[in-house]
């Protein structure tokens, strides 16, 4: 019965995201590469998002079917010029991912040991940049809804929104304000028919880890690819336009 | 009227002049539009995005400065990125009105435009010297990044302050397909759309890539509206009909929503699903056969946009309505205040129109309260 009801999971998102237009920021490494790789097996239409051109275009090169933005969200600048070139390039949007993340000070640090500047960085890419971002692109995730779609902003959390890690406080607090700011959307965008969740992926192998603990055991991380299975896998019902249930 | 030079889409007085199909004005808060709805109209919108259509360059082979403004494409397709009509000034740029701004170099088909990293070619004139069929060259993706990046929004000498992209994408802005903002929908909050639905109204939206409302010239303002691409999606085809079937009133916000709809229905007869180029011109002459009322600016007598409120209500109503406007200091252009215009219940008998403008309980927060 498990068996048979995981295969039925499969198959539904083997069809599932068929055409559907996802935005991913962070999209050249980590978790967010893993998404954008995935959702484009799965037939999805995706425009990534990252700071670094060589590596925008390097992806876009082995992806060719994927449409590469370079663009900071943690730029108040930056922001309409991504919003446009993911709605240009894709027509709409059906999904938007929220992934990029700053760690706040590099090496972590106590918070008082961390300084002002460190801690607007990780605000403004884990809070300000998300929020900016879903706000440029409502006016379409609603038409998306008002069309028969489903859409859906993931923004991608931790552990440390919810849990008081010593040394982890820029992230921490910015993640949780994430956290929160992702449940107030959600109730307040339900009568437009946008969905907005916050997911955990748990700590991965991926070079923000890396920079945050450079002596983890990276064998004892998880992938990235397991994480974006498991959102994919998540979030497949999500997106899936309701249908009528027959007796 | 006076002009609105701040680019703040909704200030918290800005006001709405009210006339309903008996021909009786009256002004209010804009923010209380939802008030004027009944249970069972519906509200179609523009959602199309602005463009940053205004890109600064040189004319390669005089080596001049200049301003190309996107004025027009064929499609609201998002992959048909490389084809516009384009107006093109000389050296300079929106601080100087329109009217006083230089002339481009000769334009001849071939020349090229170096628009920043853009590179465009001209195709043709298009019956004007600074009028011209534009084609940007590589791949569709370097296009959208180079408007993204390097464009500005179209703007005039009325605001003095550059403009973001954000000061011109109205709250449900999605496709960027409007060479400048299709304005009357800066009044449309989220609140305001959550209000508009727990009244029973219906609110859909079509994408109409809105044209250049100026040219700086006479002759190439008389052409305007230029040829405008649309598209009705399925959804909202669905509802217009729906509505019109049970008697509820279709209520547009902005010319470019009335100019799209009564297109589509002199093509097709009814509301569908379709994509269209809008060539008709909205005035006196024309029989309004979908929309009931429209949410639009506080326009200048002349200007295409003023002149299709004139398929609304009789030369009189509308002459009443520009002296209160102009006599109660409404502010005019795309950061101005509204009207509120329904269609006439007997646009050919010339009533003389009643004017009982209410004292307003929030009378402290306009510029100056009506009576009349």
């Amino acid at each position: 019965m498990a068996i048979e009801s995981m295969e039925t999971n499969k198959g539904r998102e083997l069809t599932a995201w068929k055409g559907i237009r996802v935005a991913v920021t962070g999209g050249t490494s980590g978790l967010g590469l893993a998404l954008v790789r995935m959702l484009l097996d799965r037939g999805a239409r995706v425009a990534f998002i990252a700071r670094n051109r060589d590596r925008v275009e390097r992806l876009v090169r082995e992806r060719t079917h994927t449409r590469g933005i370079t663009g900071d969200v943690s730029q108040e600048g930056d922001i309409y010029s991504i919003a446009i070139q993911i709605l240009g390039t894709l027509g709409g949007l059906d999904v938007l991912i929220n992934n990029a993340s700053s760690l706040g000070p590099v090496p972590l640090a106590p918070l008082a040991d961390t300084n002002c500047e460190d801690f607007e960085l990780a605000l403004q890419t884990n809070v300000l940049g998300p929020f900016r971002l879903t706000k440029a692109l409502l006016g379409a995730l609603a038409a998306s809804a008002r069309e028969g779609g489903r859409p859906l902003v993931v923004n991608i959390c931790s552990d440390a929104a919810v849990s008081a890690y010593p040394n982890w406080g820029a992230y921490g607090a910015s993640k949780a304000a994430l956290h929160h700011m992702s449940g107030i959307w959600n109730a307040e965008l339900a009568s437009q028919g946008i969905q907005v969740i916050s997911w955990d992926p748990g700590d991965m192998d991926t070079p923000l880890h890396a920079a945050a603990v450079p002596d983890a055991d990276s064998s004892a991380l998880k992938r990235p690819e397991d994480a974006a299975r498991e959102l994919i896998s998540k979030i497949t019902d999500l997106v899936s336009p309701v249908t009528e249930v027959t007796q | 009227m006076i002009s609105a030079s701040v680019p703040l889409q909704r200030p918290a007085g800005a006001r709405l002049l009210v006339v309903d199909s008996g021909g009786r004005i009256r002004d209010m808060l804009r923010s209380s539009f939802p008030t004027l709805l009944r249970f069972g109209d519906i509200v179609v919108a523009n959602d199309a995005a602005t463009l940053p259509a205004s890109i600064l360059g040189v004319h390669q082979r005089t080596g001049r400065s200049i301003e190309v403004r996107l004025a027009g494409s064929e499609s609201v397709f998002h992959e048909d990125i490389r084809q516009f009509s384009a107006v093109v000034f000389g050296e300079g740029n929106y601080r100087t009105p329109t009217e006083r701004r230089p002339s481009p170099p000769e334009l001849r088909p071939g020349d090229t435009l170096q628009l920043g990293p853009l590179t465009a070619t001209v195709l043709q004139l298009l019956g004007h010297p600074r009028f011209v069929m534009i084609r940007f060259e590589g791949p569709s993706a370097s296009i959208w990044e180079g408007l993204a990046r390097y464009g500005h929004p179209i703007q005039y000498a009325h605001t003095p302050t550059p403009l973001a992209v954000w000061d011109t994408w109205t709250p449900i802005a999605g496709p960027p397909v409007a060479f400048e903002p299709p304005s009357a929908g800066f009044a449309l909050d989220w609140r305001t759309l959550d209000a508009i639905g727990r009244r029973g109204v219906h609110f859909v939206t079509i994408t109409h890539a809105a044209g250049t409302s100026s040219t700086g010239d006479a002759e190439l303002d008389a052409r305007l509206p230029f040829d405008e691409p649309y598209q009705i999606p399925e959804a909202t085809a669905q509802s217009i009909r729906s509505v019109q079937a049970t008697g509820g009133r279709l209520i547009a916000i902005g010319t470019t929503v009335v100019r799209a709809l009564e297109h589509a229905a002199s093509v097709h007869g009814t509301i569908r699903e379709t994509t269209g180029l809008a060539t008709n011109k909205v005035g006196a002459a024309m029989e309004l056969r979908v929309v009931d009322a429209i949410v639009s600016g506080t326009h200048e007598t002349g200007t295409s946009h003023h002149q299709l409120l004139s398929a609304f209500v009789d030369r009189r109503t509308l002459a009443k309505m520009d002296e209160i406007l102009h006599q109660h200091c409404y502010r005019t252009h795309e950061f101005g205040d509204s009207v509120f215009v329904e269609k006439s219940r007997d646009r050919a008998a010339w009533m003389e129109p009643v004017v009982f403008v209410t004292g307003h309980r929030d009378a402290e927060v306009l510029t100056k309260a009506i009576s009349v």
